[in-house]
């Protein structure tokens, strides 16, 4: 994938605001996620079905690629099981730090490849990833 | 102006973070290297040559700080690591002591963090209640909105003379008659005003007031607290061992040294008090209101020119410091910052140390300008053309 493909799943998922929403529903859990060390503050709200992710939201203000990344990753964790989640978000996060992934699984999140090559920015690409891999572990 | 006395400003970069520290000049750099190199002792009473050098050295940098704020004396200034530990030491070691429950502190909720969070404490520990001044439509400080504020429970005004967002300048010296009438404490945190415009604690008639040294051209961990004599001699020390004490002996007795060297235990951060020393010498040399005056100019320009770009937004346009805050039209601030980095053009993006102040200007972040007097016009023509050409921003950033 070329830089202009990734800038563009970048910048689609950043404007896509389809799971951009403050929910008060109750059917949610709601979780923070903030880098205190930047600006980036998003709340969001899981709803499950069992072992299954049933729906996921997000709102707040962040960086680009925080808000690219969740928007992108959350598309792909709805819908599925815990495990299949946290397993995405496992290959999402080693893609991150430089280790071994599987392609396949996070699909375009590939876009993010070159945010672990600037340490600073790994925690805007993991902002939604470390809270939801944090609730989805617990519910294991 | 006086650009050739920063090294700093060799290295290729438009530094607008004057707010968050400034860069030092060499003279600063070079006294710091001398006590270094050439006469490193501890401060002694003159046991030796060197050591009475530092003292004195010490010393004089007192009395400097005593005249650059204009202070009735040496004896009112005391040497801390920084505004936060100034405004920390006074909250604590002071109105700790003096206040009682129900006892109300007035600020703003566009202040810095640390002229709030030591008065959140005393509020969970002794009772006493934070309120609020209303700030007026430009996010202000009016004396109306302080004579309203202020009721039979007020006991201290705790507020910057210049805030680190908006940036107003606040009526100090009104305030100081306003309180002073009512027998109302008011401790000024003018970290921000301090290298810009001239500091007057006799003029202002303000009770305590905090500044650090590396936000005026010196060294990072040394500041001043400023406390009116009167007030001083009813605070007790909060630190107890070498270099405060006259006399002690075996039964627990302790004879204090003299105000103000009783609050400055243990060996003190030398090299930062005689590099705020060199820095107050440069500043002298070159004027205060010379620096206001420029930094003024420069101000109005970087104003005019945000203002013919339709795409952005500027949240402080009346104020007349150094901070401009602004954001591009739905461009997360720091996207923007991390934008001007790549030209090599430093500012700050965020909340700024002042995470209350979203609930009065309805923005969480944004981005800060805040210049100097070693700015040019040529560098605001350069932030300009880039900010111009944002459009490709995110292709420049991704």
């Amino acid at each position: 994938m070329d830089r202009e493909e990734k800038r563009k799943i970048i910048l689609d998922n950043y404007n896509d605001d389809i799971n951009r929403k403050e929910i008060s529903s109750s059917d949610y859990i709601k979780v923070n996620s903030r880098n205190f060390s930047c600006i980036d503050n998003i709340d969001l709200y899981i709803k499950f079905n069992n072992n299954i992710i049933d729906d996921i939201k997000f709102n707040g203000e962040a960086c680009v690629i925080a808000i690219s990344s969740t928007s992108l990753l959350i598309k792909y964790l709805i819908g599925k099981s815990v495990e299949e989640a946290l397993n995405i978000i496992s290959n999402y996060e080693n893609m991150i730090d430089g280790l071994s992934y599987d392609q396949s699984i996070i699909k375009d999140l590939i876009a993010f490849d070159d945010i672990g090559k600037q340490p600073s920015r790994k925690i805007c690409a993991t902002l939604a990833s470390r809270k939801i891999k944090e609730l989805l572990e617990k519910s294991v | 102006m006086h650009r050739e006395d920063f090294e700093m400003l060799n290295n290729n970069i438009v530094y607008f973070d004057n707010g968050a520290t400034t860069f030092k000049p060499k003279l600063v750099v070079n006294a710091i290297n001398d006590y270094y190199t050439k006469y490193t002792a501890n401060a002694h009473r003159g046991d030796y040559k060197n050591s009475l050098l530092v003292n004195e050295k010490y010393d004089e940098a007192r009395q400097k700080v005593a005249n650059f704020i204009n202070a009735e004396s040496s004896s009112e200034i005391v040497f801390t690591s920084g505004a936060t530990h100034s405004l920390n030491f006074v909250v604590f070691n002071y109105f700790k002591k003096i206040l009682k429950k129900g006892d109300e502190v007035l600020t703003t909720l566009s202040e810095h963090a640390s002229n709030l969070l030591p008065w959140f404490v005393l509020e969970k520990e002794i009772g006493i209640k934070v309120k609020y001044i209303e700030l007026n439509e430009d996010y202000e400080v009016t004396l109306e909105n302080v004579e309203k504020a202020i009721n039979n429970n007020t006991r201290v005004i705790a507020l910057a003379h210049i805030t680190n967002v908006i940036g107003d300048i606040r009526p100090i010296k009104d305030i100081c008659v306003l309180a002073h009438r009512r027998d109302i404490k008011v401790v000024v945190d003018a970290a921000q005003s301090i290298a810009h415009t001239k500091v007057d604690v006799r003029d202002l008639d303000v009770d305590f007031l905090a500044f650090s040294a590396h936000k005026m051209y010196g060294p990072t961990g040394i500041g001043v607290l400023y406390g009116k004599y009167s007030l001083l001699e009813e605070m007790e020390p909060l630190f107890y061992g070498g270099g405060m004490n006259a006399i002690y002996s075996k039964d627990g007795y302790i004879e204090l040294m003299e105000i103000p060297t009783r609050f400055e235990a243990g060996t003190q951060n030398i090299e930062g008090v005689i590099g705020l020393s060199a820095a107050i010498d440069y500043i002298n040399k070159i004027g205060i209101s010379n620096i206001s005056k420029y930094e003024e100019e420069l101000r109005d320009y970087l104003i005019k020119k945000l203002k013919e770009l339709d795409f952005i937004e500027i949240y402080n346009i009346s104020d007349s410091n150094i901070n401009v805050a602004f954001n591009i039209k739905n461009v997360f601030s720091q996207d923007t910052a991390i934008y001007l980095d790549k030209y090599n053009i430093c500012i700050r993006a965020g909340n700024h140390c002042s995470k209350v102040l979203n609930e009065v200007i309805s923005v969480n972040n944004t981005c800060r300008i805040s210049l100097s007097f070693y700015n040019t016009k040529d560098e605001i023509d350069l932030l300009i053309n880039v900010l111009k050409n944002s459009k490709n921003l995110y292709k420049e950033i991704l």
